[in-house]
């Protein structure tokens, strides 16, 4: 990689005109994910995807009533750090999924070790990667139900 | 003075200093008492303190015999719990210990082995290693400093050679 990160930023906004920059960061859609990710890597030089994260932010509740559809209505957000190991510098990349139908396409074909940070994704959020070798859970127990960090799990038990 | 036994016979005074009777399983007690041999297995932190700590040269675990860690369960006479156990965990801590053969032992060391610590309250911790198998020893700390886990063995030491220590 012969450009500094504001130009490879910048490059890519001509690139993809959808997608929206700033500084060390790229928010993107789930369409543009993976031919902006292959191309970061391939072009680029991002060889490393040093991490793999999400959050949730449910929507907002508006009264009583609706507790049920505010929950589902909100959004996860998945968050990928790429490292370029050559160039020693760092880029986050984010995209949003729906809380109703979280599905993103698995960056495994891009890099390896997506592999169980994927996994470890659907284990607590339930997000679904498309395309995932073996997307089952990794932390937690195959007959655990629900995704215990998204914000509206609810546990009760543990004390004895 | 002649030296006589309990029936008043004449014996040689070495004999008399020499041999003991009791009843076998006093006895087999006294040897298990004296060299327990901990399972090599830690679940977290505790266990840096409760088998490493401990048995590193400033705190000398060997000093009463216990420093003999076993790699498999088959040979190990206690089994020092050390660390939070989660429910991924709990099949196979259960599994180690029904392994280990008799008589065996085991000692809970730390808040969470004891009854799950400050992660008491999430979703994936087990409450105790009691949950899973009867334990003789509680360690208390979070961790435990290696005196107190010397001092947890010495408590089963003296359970081992006189059952009776704990009964209320």
């Amino acid at each position: 990689m012969e450009k500094k990160l504001p130009d490879v930023i910048k490059d890519l906004k001509e690139k993809y005109p959808r997608i929206e920059v700033s500084e060390q960061t790229i928010t993107l859609s789930a369409e543009d994910l993976l031919p902006v990710m292959q191309e970061l890597k391939e072009n680029y030089g991002f060889n490393y995807l040093s991490n793999l994260t999400a959050a949730d932010y449910p929507a907002e509740k508006k009264g009583k009533g609706d507790d049920n559809e505010a929950e589902d209505n909100g959004e996860m957000e998945v968050i990928y750090n790429l490292t370029s190991i050559n160039e020693n510098c760092f880029l986050t990349v984010k995209t949003r999924v729906s809380r109703k139908e979280p599905e993103l396409p698995s960056v495994f074909p891009v890099w390896g070790g997506a592999n169980w940070q994927e996994r470890e994704v659907y284990d607590l959020f339930g997000i679904v990667f498309t395309g995932h070798p073996n997307l089952k859970r990794i932390l937690l127990t195959d007959n655990f139900e629900g995704y215990p960090l998204r914000k509206d799990y609810q546990w009760v038990g543990g004390r004895k | 003075m002649e030296v006589t036994n309990d029936k008043g016979m004449p014996m040689p005074s070495e004999l008399k200093r020499l041999v003991h009777f009791a009843s076998l399983e006093k006895v087999l007690n006294v040897a298990r008492a004296h060299s327990i041999w901990p399972l090599g297995f830690g679940l977290a932190c505790c266990a840096i303190e409760a088998l490493m700590g401990t048995n590193g040269p400033r705190y000398d675990l060997s000093r009463f015999g216990y420093e003999v860690m076993r790699p498999t369960p088959r040979q190990a006479d206690v089994m020092v719990v050390a660390g939070t156990i989660t429910h991924k965990s709990a099949p196979f801590v259960l599994r180690l210990w029904e392994q280990m053969a008799e008589p065996k032992w085991c000692i809970a060391v730390g808040s969470c082995a004891i009854s799950g610590g400050p992660f008491v309250d999430s979703y994936f911790v087990v409450p105790g290693a009691r949950e899973l198998i009867p334990v003789d020893v509680y360690v208390p700390g979070c961790p435990p400093r290696p005196d107190a886990v010397i001092d947890g063995f010495l408590k089963l030491r003296a359970k081992i050679l006189d059952p009776k220590v704990v009964e209320l």
